[in-house]
């Protein structure tokens, strides 16, 4: 199975990008303060249905990155510089009207807080009837049972009725997957999901996880995962890219990462969730907390929660170095890595 | 829903009676009373007396309500002692009653007409130029009296330059009246002079009037909007591709309208204030210039009925706000 996962991978990473972002940078400016680089030179591929994970902890800048990808950052205050290649067309250099014509139609987002994310308003049918009436053209009567069908495909019972629905009246999950109804109304060849689990309980995360899973095998489009939760990539990423204060630190397939993570960051990461195969162990947190990060312009901004910095850590900006499909920015990489589950144990562990 | 205006409604009746009662209280312990103003001050007390015993006010307080509400549910309202001795109050409601309608309608269409867009404007060019100037503007608006205001306008254009009229409803034209409104009369019986000189008197007044609704209405959409577009679901929209149309209106204006529609019923309180000032610097023969002749008066008959139908006024149109509130808002609705 490894073999064929192996191949598959290989094949797919020979094909050419549907999505090239390179040295993505964000820089808030607020009146009277420092400028603040959310994400600082950001550069990842994903290939025509591959699902891609971007990973890190609360405020590394994974929203912003995606934000800044369908040009959804505020007009004003922000400052977004590089380049995000779609199939061919720098989506930063497009005008605002043919960005417009795109988002939705060739790259769709589903958000974090499927109830707020909802407008509360508009009945649930509109809400999916909407984006076909855009980019399909379609009449509001035409729409709608498409709408019903796509509701119907997303797992949400009796869609006829739920149409007429406003999204108080639908539980969390289902909100949900209306959010992703209308995220691939119109088959989008890439969708962004930025944490679509975490506001949600645990049975009803391995519910969306599957459905988003057998929607991206089902129709091959390519999915970029956001999330704080390795677990989740574990289950669904082909390839994963971790985040640490605006920067990519390590890049792998997810297996060879989850195997043996060279980054120590990735490595706190891991040793920090709980595994199924191993109750009693004690978790180890990874100590600190962002607001210690050093600037990464002399230093590596994880150096002072690093379990094993040494002496250049803290005065030489460390560069993202490729090696045998894996990059890495690191002065002192871990060596004898994490014993994680093995491949096969992370695959059975979506429903974490 | 149904259900729902029907306890509405009752609630409209227990206000009223509440109402009633108390505003019966409050006019008599008013000092003066319809006799000084309907006797004069040189009048004997013997006259007084007989007037007094002639008019029932001699009873006790308690006695004289229950014999009113009992008039009132006979429907006597009562005559006039002052602003038109004799005449029913009823009547006199009646006939002055549309004239404060079309005046107040034609402002609240004004102030809504120009306070939304233009909150809509500011707040999506929030800190602009614009944004600053028209909250000064609706500022000032706030601050400065209605009667001056329709002072400054009577005196510019009507006064001074003569392009409008100075007062009154209506020029003397022998006009048609089918529904006592006059620009609507004037349309229906196609008198289309009667409805021009109609809607000439009225546009000082009204925008004297609009002021404040303006002011207020534009001060609460332009914070409404500002709240409404940081929501994730405006985000949301955005990431669909949906057209700036759709976004401003379903998806921005429909949220940001509910406080906005909550505060232009509360409107109306001030608005029935305003036509009171209004009425009078324009001598609009209204209910505001009634109330005022027959608070002078002492005129309680009239004053009951004028005060009793503007809260009953209040209270409809805070109803039908709430209903419309309910049919913007699910929420409300499938409770
Ligand atoms: N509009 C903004 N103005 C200024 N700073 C911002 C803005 N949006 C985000 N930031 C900052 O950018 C940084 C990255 O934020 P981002 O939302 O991308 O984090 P995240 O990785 O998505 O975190 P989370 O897991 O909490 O969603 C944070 O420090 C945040 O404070
Ligand atoms: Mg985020």
């Amino acid at each position: 199975m490894t073999t064929t996962t192996t191949e598959r991978r290989a094949a797919v990473r020979e094909t050419a990008p549907l999505l090239s972002v390179r040295d993505l940078t964000v820089t808030f400016q607020r009146h009277g303060e420092e400028p603040f680089r959310a994400v600082d030179g950001v550069s990842f591929d994903v290939r025509p249905g591959e699902t891609v994970g971007l990973v890190g902890e609360s405020g590394c800048g994974k929203s912003v990155t995606s934000l800044a990808i369908m040009r959804l950052l505020p007009k004003r205050g922000n400052k977004v510089t590089g380049t995000v290649n779609f199939e061919g067309t720098d989506l930063l250099s497009l005008s605002d009207a043919k960005m417009r014509d795109r988002r939705g139609r060739d790259i769709a987002m589903v958000f974090q807080d499927p109830l707020s994310s909802l407008n509360p308003v508009v009945p649930l049918g509109v809400q999916v009837a909407e984006v076909l009436e855009r980019h399909r053209g379609m009449s509001r009567k035409a729409a709608m049972p498409v709408a019903a069908e796509l509701l119907k495909r997303v797992g949400i019972p009796d869609p006829v009725r739920r149409l007429r629905d406003y999204p108080h009246q639908l539980s969390g999950g289902m909100r949900q997957r209306a959010l992703i109804a209308i995220a691939v109304a119109c088959a989008p060849r890439l969708l962004i999901a930025d944490e679509p689990t975490t506001a949600l309980d645990v049975t009803i995360q391995a519910q969306i996880l599957a459905l988003l899973k057998e929607l991206v095998e089902d129709t091959g489009t390519a999915l970029i995962m956001i999330t704080h939760d390795l677990g989740v990539v574990a289950g669904l990423c082909d390839e994963v890219n971790v985040l640490y204060g605006g920067r990519i630190v390590e890049r792998g397939d997810r297996h060879p990462l989850f195997r043996d993570p060279r980054h120590p960051y990735t490595n706190g990461l891991l040793a920090s969730i709980p595994r199924l195969d191993a109750a009693g162990e004690r978790l180890t947190p990874i100590p600190g907390s962002v607001a210690d990060n050093l600037p990464w312009d002399h230093a590596c901004a994880f150096a002072p929660r690093c379990s094993q910095p040494i002496e250049i850590c803290t005065q030489v900006t460390p560069q993202l170095e490729v090696a045998d499909g894996r990059a890495l920015r690191c002065h002192n990489p871990v060596t004898s890595g994490w014993s994680g589950p093995s491949a096969g144990q992370t695959e059975g562990d979506v429903a974490r | 829903m149904l259900r729902y205006i029907v306890r509405r409604l009752a609630q409209l009746v227990g206000v009223t009676v509440v109402l009633s009662m108390l505003l019966f209280f409050w006019l008599r312990s008013l000092p003066g009373g319809p006799v000084n103003a309907m006797l004069g001050e040189r009048a004997t007390p013997d006259q007084k007396a007989r007037l007094e015993a002639v008019l029932g006010l001699d009873q006790p307080l308690h006695i004289q309500y229950v014999a009113y509400v009992g008039r009132i549910l006979r429907g006597e309202f009562g005559n006039s002692s002052a602003v038109l001795p004799g005449a029913d109050a009823m009547d006199i409601f009646l006939a002055r009653f549309p004239a404060t309608i079309e005046l107040s309608l034609v402002a609240v269409t004004i102030a809504i007409i120009a306070a939304i867009p233009l909150g809509y404007i500011a707040a999506r060019r929030h800190g602009s130029i614009l944004d600053n100037a028209t909250i000064v503007g609706s500022l000032v608006g706030i601050a400065v009296p209605v009667f001056f205001t329709a002072f400054l306008l009577k005196y510019w254009f009507a006064v001074k330059y003569g392009w409008l009229p100075v007062s009154g409803r209506q020029a003397n034209l022998g006009c048609t009246r089918i529904t006592k409104f006059f620009i609507l009369d004037g349309l229906m019986t196609r008198e289309f002079d009667c409805a021009a000189s109609a809607l000439k008197h009225l546009i000082l007044p009204s925008i004297a009037l609009a002021t404040i609704p303006f002011a207020v209405i534009f001060r609460i959409t332009r914070a409404s909007v500002l709240d409404v577009v940081s929501e994730d679901y405006v985000r949301t929209a955005e990431a669909k591709g949906l057209t700036n149309r759709v976004i401003r209106s379903r998806h921005i204006l429909r949220n940001a309208m509910l406080p906005v529609l909550t505060i232009i019923g509360l409107q109306v309180g001030s608005l029935l204030a305003g036509a009171i000032l209004t009425e009078t610097v324009f001598n609009y023969p209204g209910i505001g210039e009634a109330l005022v002749s027959s608070f002078r008066g002492r005129d309680y008959a009239v004053l009951q009925i004028l005060i009793l139908m503007a809260a009953v006024v209040f209270v409809l149109v805070n109803l039908i706000v709430d209903v419309l509130y309910a049919v913007v808002d699910p929420r409300v609705r499938t409770r």
